[in-house]
């Protein structure tokens, strides 16, 4: 099963407020590793077009991308009651 | 508009602050327990395991009423090659007898149960509520917290940061350094459905009983981490985690390391016909005792998670974080009698946990993920020389016995050689010993 297809089956309270935000979108056209991109479990990270595009929504909060990428991620949990909501846990 | 003013304020319902608001409110003092997600347990993730002991001292003979997927009965060790396995096992009555050893739960049934427990004895609960900050009185000392609500500041003469892995609220405290990817596990986890009857039979077990298998080896294809399947009633939860750091440096992605492993020829046939339900992902702190930050301020203890209080090399974690809980509570308990809610009266905390295993075992593999790091070939080469060991010798192919040994022998010196096995062996017993 692809990842969008096991992303599908979890259950989310989606914030309209992002609770990911890239400071400065220029250090990320500017970054090499690119890290954000293949260690994000659920695949928040995308390169578009030499921008990275962050797809909040589905986010499953572990935290991964806000301890590899420190400086220029503002990392926020989303507010109280939104976001991943697990099922079985 | 809520009653603000409480004697505790524990911040999280996961096993660590639940806990803590358990315990406190059973001895009578007026404890607000704060969880951001819809329901408790919503944000909860872990293999997973909770452990009789630290269990049963909180809600005794919890096993008559918990929400409990199966009794773990059986421990089962995997070290895997690309096709092969070798496995240990252990089995015994005593595990599938009261009080237990451990059982298999799901978080978002296990944390509702256990929540609504906390309530029972008078613990006030307040969910979806997203708590952002510590307050400070005019000298430092902390004296409540601000939340996410309007008007939603909470004042209590101490805080306990049971807030998980990430633990921004010790970080907005400031005294809780940066997570680094060295200190970190990243883990991922399907829930596999599967009719109970297959998993009994699969499995190997009976009535109630579950198992669970650790996997090492050729599956973490270097990194340092492990795999696991735990059975549950109708499910299996099936995941593998390894350090944030290998992840990066390896450039593996979690998602893609998950397929290969539930796709090795030795798990595969385990996991037929079940259906995936949920996929989750979750930090796991494994820093151990070095990197463990400072527990205890003038109004504010960190427990759990939260505190890096997780033994990796044993899967254990629910039971520290119990453990270190129920210990914040009763400290808090002592402080409510003196009055004092200084650093250096709360410090009893810390002198609790010195004195208890949760210190102890951290103290003993503080180097060991350090030396796992710098002897990957415990995980690749060792775990393929015990299955070519095990081919060569258990194949009946004519050849003698004596000669198998020395083929074994020498295919052996050919991966690692003599002064490296004296070195791993040394090594391994001072970092595990």
């Amino acid at each position: 099963m692809k990842l969008e297809d096991k992303l599908f089956l979890d259950r989310y309270v989606v914030d309209n407020i992002p609770h990911l935000k890239i400071k400065d979108p220029s250090v990320c056209t500017m970054c090499v590793k690119k890290q954000c991109l293949y260690t994000c479990p659920a695949q928040v990270y995308k390169e578009e077009e030499g921008k990275i595009v962050v797809s909040y929504e589905g986010c499953v909060e572990c935290g991964t991308c806000r301890i590899i990428c420190s400086e220029n991620l503002e990392w926020k949990y989303p507010r109280g009651g939104f976001g991943i909501s697990y099922k079985f846990g | 508009m809520i009653e603000n003013k409480f004697d505790a304020i524990v911040v999280g319902a996961g096993p660590a602050g639940t806990s803590a608001a358990l315990v406190m409110a059973q001895s009578g003092l007026n404890v607000a327990l704060v969880e951001r997600g819809d329901f408790p347990g919503s944000k909860n993730v872990m293999g997973g395991q909770i452990y009789s002991k630290s269990l049963n001292e909180i809600v005794p003979e919890f096993w008559k009423e918990a929400p409990l997927e199966r009794v773990v009965a059986e421990k089962r060790f995997w070290f895997l090659s690309k096709d092969s396995k070798v496995s240990v096992a252990h089995k015994t009555p005593k595990f599938a007898q009261p009080p237990y050893n451990s059982c298999t739960v799901l978080r978002a049934k296990f944390d509702k149960w256990f929540v609504g427990k906390a309530i029972e004895k008078g613990a006030f609960y307040i969910p979806e509520t997203l708590v952002e900050d510590v307050i400070r009185d005019n000298k430092g000392r902390i004296i409540g917290v601000k939340t996410g609500r309007a008007e939603g500041e909470l004042y209590a003469p101490v805080v306990v940061a049971a807030d998980g892995v990430n633990s921004l609220l010790s970080k907005a405290a400031g005294f809780h350094p940066e997570l680094s990817p060295e200190n970190v596990a990243l883990a991922v986890k399907e829930i596999i459905a599967m009719p109970r009857n297959r998993i009994q039979d699969l499995f190997d077990l009976e009535g109630e009983q579950g198992c669970t298998i650790e996997i090492a080896g050729e599956i973490t294809k270097g990194m340092v981490g492990v795999g696991f399947i735990y059975t549950n009633k109708t499910t299996l939860s099936v995941g593998v985690g390894c350090i944030l750091s290998d992840w990066v440096n390896y450039k593996m992605s979690p998602y893609d390391l998950i397929e290969e492993m539930k796709n090795h020829p030795v798990v595969k046939p385990l996991l037929e016909g079940g259906q995936i339900r949920e996929y989750l992902a979750h930090l796991i702190p494994e820093g151990g005792y070095n990197a463990m930050p400072l527990l205890v301020s003038d109004g504010f203890l960190v427990a759990g998670d939260a505190g890096m209080m997780v033994n990796g090399l044993h899967q254990e974690g629910s039971n520290l974080a119990m453990t270190s809980g129920k210990m914040a509570a009763e400290t808090i308990i002592e402080a409510h009698k003196k009055g004092d809610f200084s650093a250096r009266c709360l410090s009893l905390y810390k002198r609790k946990l010195d004195e208890s295993y949760v210190i102890k075992d951290l103290k003993k593999y503080r180097n060991s993920y350090a030396y796992l790091e710098g002897n990957r070939q415990l995980l690749t080469t060792y775990p393929e020389i015990i299955n070519n060991a095990a081919t060569e010798f258990l194949t009946v192919d004519g050849v003698p016995k004596w000669e198998k040994q020395k083929k074994i022998f020498r295919s052996t010196l050919k991966k690692r050689n003599l002064w490296g096995l004296i070195k791993d062996a040394y090594s391994a017993w001072r970092a595990f010993g």
